[in-house]
């Protein structure tokens, strides 16, 4: 069977490799792509939509309907995540450990032992895994920040240089999971818990779907910004730039939220309690 | 586009997608997986799609990797095939 799943394997990459000779060359001139579509898009998209970065115009703009489904299926990755991975009832561990913060001495608490819940001077650590390390965790701190601003101007940036939402929302989103796993998952749900992640998850593809819907109640076809004129008070083309903004806004929000209700499931086993 | 170090990338891609089938570690398959997409990032630019490599970098290389040692953590290191 594995003879025959190498035979397989073997004939099928053949035959790409012996197809892949008729693609045309890498910047061919005279490829089908480069004679009408793209030399459109170079020609035009700046004075369509006044945005410099011609891919960020075609991503949300000309092909904003291919964009509404990419954070759709990024959203449904999660939910896929949440459906397979989740587990509903909340039982609380049996065995719990505990850290004592002045002394750092570890406490073993069995079931039915009293819980220091209140005390500020006990900290629930991992049965698993205990990241207890002050560089660590001080040194993620400070960079987060910088991560998360770093983020923000790769969205909000994404007219004039690479980048855009889905990038910048991943940034994002890797900015809270490095916070989870430099503290802990606990500390992290408090920050952005579980129900945060889904509702933004839904509110970012909400804002791409609704930005769409409202510009069919302004009286143009679906996702055509030039119809957000009158509502800015602009003229059309800086409206088409407006409109590629709000859903880069709204995407990268999707994202973000979608990465760290991902990772929770993931690095929990659904549990939601203790994590990586 | 250097045509030498468009060979050098290529043959480190096949490199690192051979070995991240062939490789019994699921954690060091994780990791040749964001060398991958690392590498994949790097033809990328020297193609020049910045945004592609953009996205490959932090989609690929970034956040999977971490999915990849998440999912390692909570199952099992060593496959079964």
């Amino acid at each position: 069977m594995k003879k025959l799943g190498g035979i397989a394997i073997l004939f099928l990459g053949g035959i790409l490799f012996y197809t892949s000779f008729d693609f045309p060359h890498w910047g061919d001139g005279k490829s089908p792509a480069s004679q009408h579509v793209s030399p459109y898009y170079i020609e035009h998209a700046i004075e369509d939509t006044s945005v410099p970065n011609i891919v960020t115009a075609v991503l949300a703009d000309y092909r904003g309907y291919d964009t509404l489904f990419e954070t759709a299926v990024i959203f449904s990755a999660g939910l896929a995540c949440f459906f397979l991975l989740r587990v509903p009832k909340r039982k609380a561990p049996t065995v719990r450990f505990y850290r004592h913060l002045p002394t750092g001495v570890t406490l073993r608490i069995e079931k039915g032992g009293r819980l220091p819940e209140k005390t500020r001077e006990f900290e629930r650590i991992d049965s698993v895994w205990v990241p207890y390390d002050l560089i660590i965790a001080m040194t993620c701190r400070l960079v987060v920040p910088f991560i998360q601003l770093f983020a923000l101007y790769v969205i909000a940036h994404g007219h004039h240089s690479p980048g855009g939402g889905f990038q910048g929302g991943v940034i994002f989103g890797a900015a809270i999971i490095l916070f989870a796993i430099s503290n802990n998952l606990r500390r992290s749900l408090k920050r952005m818990s579980e129900r945060t992640s889904a509702l933004f998850g839904s509110l970012g593809v909400m804002i791409y779907a609704g930005t769409g819907i409202f510009c069919m109640l302004m009286g143009a076809s679906f996702l055509n910004y030039s119809s957000l004129a009158s509502f800015f008070g602009v003229d059309r083309i800086t409206a088409r730039s407006l409109g590629i903004l709000i859903v880069e806004i709204g995407v990268g929000i999707a994202v973000t939220a979608v990465m760290v209700w991902i990772y929770y499931n993931l690095s929990s086993a659904g549990k939601q309690d203790e994590g990586l | 586009m250097i045509w030498q170090l468009d060979i050098i990338v290529l043959s480190m891609v096949m490199i690192c997608g051979i070995a991240a089938i062939s490789i019994k570690d699921l954690l060091g398959a994780g990791i040749l997986f964001g060398a991958y997409s690392f590498m994949m990032c790097l033809l990328w630019s020297i193609m020049g799609a910045v945004d592609v490599a953009f996205t490959e970098a932090s989609v690929g290389a970034g956040v999977s990797t971490v999915f990849f040692v998440a999912a390692v953590f909570r199952t099992t290191r060593r496959t079964k095939d």
